[in-house]
This record gives C-alpha cells, sequence and structure tokens, in this order.
C-alpha cells in the first residue's frame, strides 16, 4: 500500500438553496480501498459522490487527487481538459443506470473500444482484442461483441458497463448504486464479479449504496450519513457489528434476516 | 521480541439507542498479555464477554477505554484507537481469526476462501491454493466440497473450512473462537495439533473452548474473564 493517499476530501459541503446536500465531508482515501458511503434515499450521498467525481460543483471545501506523477492537485482548479482527461482515464463513473453510462446505439465491443480510443489507441485490431478480453471478465460471450447494449439483460448492461469503465486501467472507481435495480441472482454475480476485479487490479473506490449487505461484501471502509451529515466512520465489519451511532443503529437493526 | 498482545485496563459497554439509549456493561479492566508460543483460554460463563473481549482485539468490536497493543512494523500500534486503514494491515499481518460462524460469499469456492489470507499477502494464486488443499485435506473435507461454494456445507464442514483460512498465514497472533464447537472427534483431535504446531512455530494465541478435553489439551493458562466483570459478577 501506498504512503500517500489517492483523494483527499476537506470540509465538502453542497447547498442547494438553503437546503443541505452534504455538509463538512472530510477523508482520505488510499489506493486499493473500497469505501462504500451508505444511507437512505436522500441523506446525500450521491451528492457526495458527485461532488467527488467533478459532476457536481460543491459549494465549499476542496478535492485534491493525486495525478499520476505524483503531485495532488485541486480537482476545482483543473481546466476542462484536465477535467476530462481524469474522467476518461484515471476515473471510472459505474451508473445505477448502465444506460446512463453506455451509448446504447453502438456495439458492446464499441462501447469498450471508445474509452480505449479517448486514451489515444487507434490500432483497431489491438483495440478489439482488448475489448474481447474485457467481455470476457466480465462474462459475456465473445460472439455478443458486435450486438449494441440494447438487446441486453439488466445485468449484462451492467457487466458491459463495468468493462467500459475498467479497460483503461483506471486507478479510482465511482459506483453509484452498482447493483441497485437488479434481480437477487444477477446482484450476486455482479458483485463477486466486482470484489474479484477491484481486488486484483488494486482499484480504489467509492461505491455509494443503502444495502448494508452489498456495503458488506465490497468495501473495507464505510461512511455512514444521515441528512447530508456524516454519523459515524469506521472499518466496514466494525460500524455494521457494533454500531455506534443510534441512525446506524436503526440502519442496522432494520435489515430484514432471511 | 516485544510480546505479541498487551491488554490493558480495556472497558467495553454497549449503548442500545434504540432503547431508550440504556447502556450494556459488558466488561471492564481487562488486562492481560500473551507470549509467543503462549495458548491462553478465556474462560468463564456464556455472556461474560469472552467473544467481545476476542472482537476487541480484532477491531470488530469498538473499544469504551484501555490499550490493546500490537508490535507492528517497528511500532506499537493500539488497536483500540488504530485508524481502519492500520487496522486492515495489522489483520493482513498480523492477526489471525477463526470466527465461530464462516460469513460466506456467493460463488467463492472453499479453496479460495481458505487461499485469499495468503493472497491478500501477495503469495502467488496457485500456491495458495495447494496449502489451501493440503489444510481441507488434512482436516478430512472431502475433495469433492472443495470447488464448491461453502454456503450449502454442514455446520462441521464450514467450520473446517474457517479453520484452514484461520491457520493458513504464518500471523504471530491466532484468535480462536470456538473452532471445534461442531466438529466431530477425530477432527477436534486435528485442530488440536495443529494449534500445537502453531505454539511450537511461536504464535501467540488467545481463544475460547468450551469443549474441555480440547481446552486441557492446548491451554497454557485460562484466563478467567468474570473477573472483568463490571458488576463483580457475570454480566447477562
Amino acid at each position: 500500500m501506498s504512503d500517500l493517499p489517492l483523494l483527499k476530501v476537506s470540509a465538502l459541503s453542497k447547498f442547494y438553496g438553503s437546503r443541505i446536500g452534504c455538509q463538512n465531508v472530510t477523508f482520505e482515501l488510499w489506493p486499493g480501498e473500497v469505501l462504500a458511503i451508505v444511507g437512505e434515499s436522500g441523506s446525500g450521498k450521491t451528492t457526495l459522490l458527485n461532488c467527488l467525481a467533478t459532476r457536481l460543483a460543491p459549494s465549499a471545501g476542496c478535492v485534491e487527487y493525486r495525478m499520476r506523477d505524483g503531485q495532488f492537485r485541486d480537482l476545482y482548479r483543473l481546466s476542462e481538459a484536465e477535467r476530462r482527461f481524469l474522467m476518461r482515464t484515471d476515473w471510472g463513473f459505474v451508473h445505477q443506470n448502465p444506460a446512463d453510462g453506455l451509448r446504447m446505439t453502438v456495439s458492446a465491443g464499441a462501447n469498450v473500444g471508445e474509452r480505449l480510443m479517448a486514451v489515444g489507441d487507434r490500432h483497431y485490431g489491438k483495440i478489439r482484442a482488448t475489448a474481447t478480453d474485457w467481455l470476457g471478465r466480465v462474462e459475456i460471450a465473445e460472439d455478443r461483441i458486435d450486438d449494441q447494449p440494447r438487446a441486453f439483460s439488466g445485468g449484462m448492461r451492467q457487466r458491459l458497463q463495468i468493462a467500459r469503465n475498467l479497460v483503461t486501467n483506471p486507478r479510482l472507481v465511482f459506483m453509484d448504486e452498482p447493483t441497485g435495480g437488479l434481480d437477487v441472482s444477477v446482484q450476486a454475480r455482479l458483485l463477486d464479479l466486482l470484489r474479484g476485479l477491484v481486488s486484483d487490479l488494486g482499484l480504489a473506490a467509492i461505491v455509494v449504496t443503502h444495502d448494508l449487505a452489498v456495503a458488506r461484501l465490497l468495501s473495507h471502509r464505510m461512511m455512514v450519513m444521515k441528512d447530508g451529515h456524516i454519523v459515524e466512520t469506521g472499518l466496514t465489519d466494525r460500524v455494521l457489528d457494533d454500531p455506534q451511532a443510534p441512525y446506524t443503529q436503526l440502519l442496522v437493526s432494520s435489515i430484514l434476516q432471511v | 521480541m516485544p510480546t505479541p498482545l498487551v491488554v490493558s485496563d480495556v472497558a467495553k459497554s454497549f449503548t442500545m439507542h434504540l432503547r431508550d439509549g440504556i447502556r450494556l456493561p459488558v466488561v471492564a479492566n481487562v488486562s492481560f498479555s500473551i507470549k509467543a508460543g503462549e495458548c491462553a483460554v478465556l474462560g468463564g460463563p456464556s455472556g461474560a464477554g469472552k467473544s467481545s473481549i476476542l472482537k476487541m482485539v480484532y477491531g470488530n468490536y469498538a473499544v469504551d477505554g484501555g490499550q490493546i497493543i500490537i508490535p507492528y512494523r517497528d511500532r506499537l500500534v493500539d488497536v483500540a484507537t488504530a485508524d481502519p486503514r492500520t487496522m486492515l494491515g495489522i489483520r493482513r499481518d498480523m492477526i489471525g481469526y477463526v470466527s465461530q460462524f464462516l460469513r460466506t460469499v456467493p460463488r467463492v469456492s472453499a479453496l479460495d476462501v481458505v487461499a485469499e489470507p495468503l493472497v491478500a499477502r501477495g503469495t502467488d494464486r496457485n500456491d495458495a491454493r495447494d496449502k489451501a488443499a493440503s489444510l481441507l485435506g488434512g482436516l478430512n473435507l472431502p475433495e469433492r466440497l472443495w470447488s464448491l461454494p461453502p454456503a450449502t456445507f454442514s455446520g462441521g464442514e464450514q467450520q473446517r473450512v474457517n479453520i484452514a483460512r484461520g491457520f493458513i498465514t504464518d500471523h504471530p497472533i491466532l484468535l480462536l473462537d470456538e473452532p471445534t464447537a461442531s466438529l466431530d472427534a477425530r477432527n477436534r483431535e486435528v485442530v488440536v495439533s495443529m494449534i500445537r504446531q502453531k505454539k511450537a512455530a511461536g504464535v501467540a494465541m488467545l481463544g475460547i473452548f468450551h469443549d474441555e478435553d480440547v481446552r486441557e489439551a492446548v491451554a497454557d493458562r485460562i484466563i478467567d474473564v468474570t473477573a472483568f466483570s463490571v458488576s463483580g459478577e457475570a454480566a447477562a
């Protein structure tokens, strides 16, 4: 593990008028670490994720990212060109709805290949070979490479979106409810796949989820949000097995047992 | 070499915020240390706080007060206040833990569940699998089960997967939460001999064993947990 964090977040806040999106969020993320942000709908977790991923301008605070040259840069002082470069190479963003992260009317292979071309790959045969390899890693059969994601099931679309995000070897991946809206059996397969890829590639990831089982399976650390504030943080199993904050105790005790 | 585990004045209680904030004290003034090559057994009735002590050492339960000191990378770390990242490093490199129940992950085979702690420390996956296979074989888990996820295994089979996973690394500290509870006599014997091997290798062990024969066979010392109970008698 590296001795420097990848991401440093200090006193980050986002207000919608007088309403709080998230307030005074401070944390650091290290390479290889998976952080889950949990909380119910409206708790501010997606607002926070979008502020971190420069998809939404924060009202106050600072997000610094350690670039590949080792320098920390304030994400909100990057030029638009630098920011776009980061978004399509060093970062991935997995949306809850795959249609938000895929181009639905081009082939699966092109969806993956497009990210490679964005980082300068031009050799068609090489791009296709890499795309085929990645489809295999997310368990999409090779003979589906020329099909459009419109013809894919929800679970396949989500796996394709993951391949599209990981093909450029990002160092940081943001995920917004990556298993939301999928059948339980499809969820299990996707979670297992994500878990394997994240640990094999040594990715850092920030996963927003309302599902504590997803957080338990994927994350090392957890932050619990309520009304835009972080109410508890810690090792994932510590937070779930010995929750300290009243709200975390309520969340944990509300899980249905099967 | 510093003592692998020193626990001093540790206290633990649960505050139930959903029950009007009532506070359930579990233990206080917990103090003991474990030397390399020693197996100490936590003794006392159910509910005395034995598992809670193990879980605090592993960082799985928060600590109200006191210190749990483990030497890690040329310094002494207090588990009670360590940040999550340090704690993950300590778990990866220092502490093995055989919990009472196996938490299974869908689609991951028994062999890979066992191999994982070694892989996490950078061992080649195939070498880790070889070692996992030899441990599972030693624990008499039928080979046809190795490639299956343990979710559907019997209690005793899951327990053996859990034991193999805890014993596969050469961590200097090993925590054992009733590892033999659902095993038959033959496999209990196997575990007793595995614990003796760890002792010979200088591992500091802290365990809970309800089975008297196993306890007799492995314990160098019993730590009476009722001595740490808050009201002077075992908390319910």
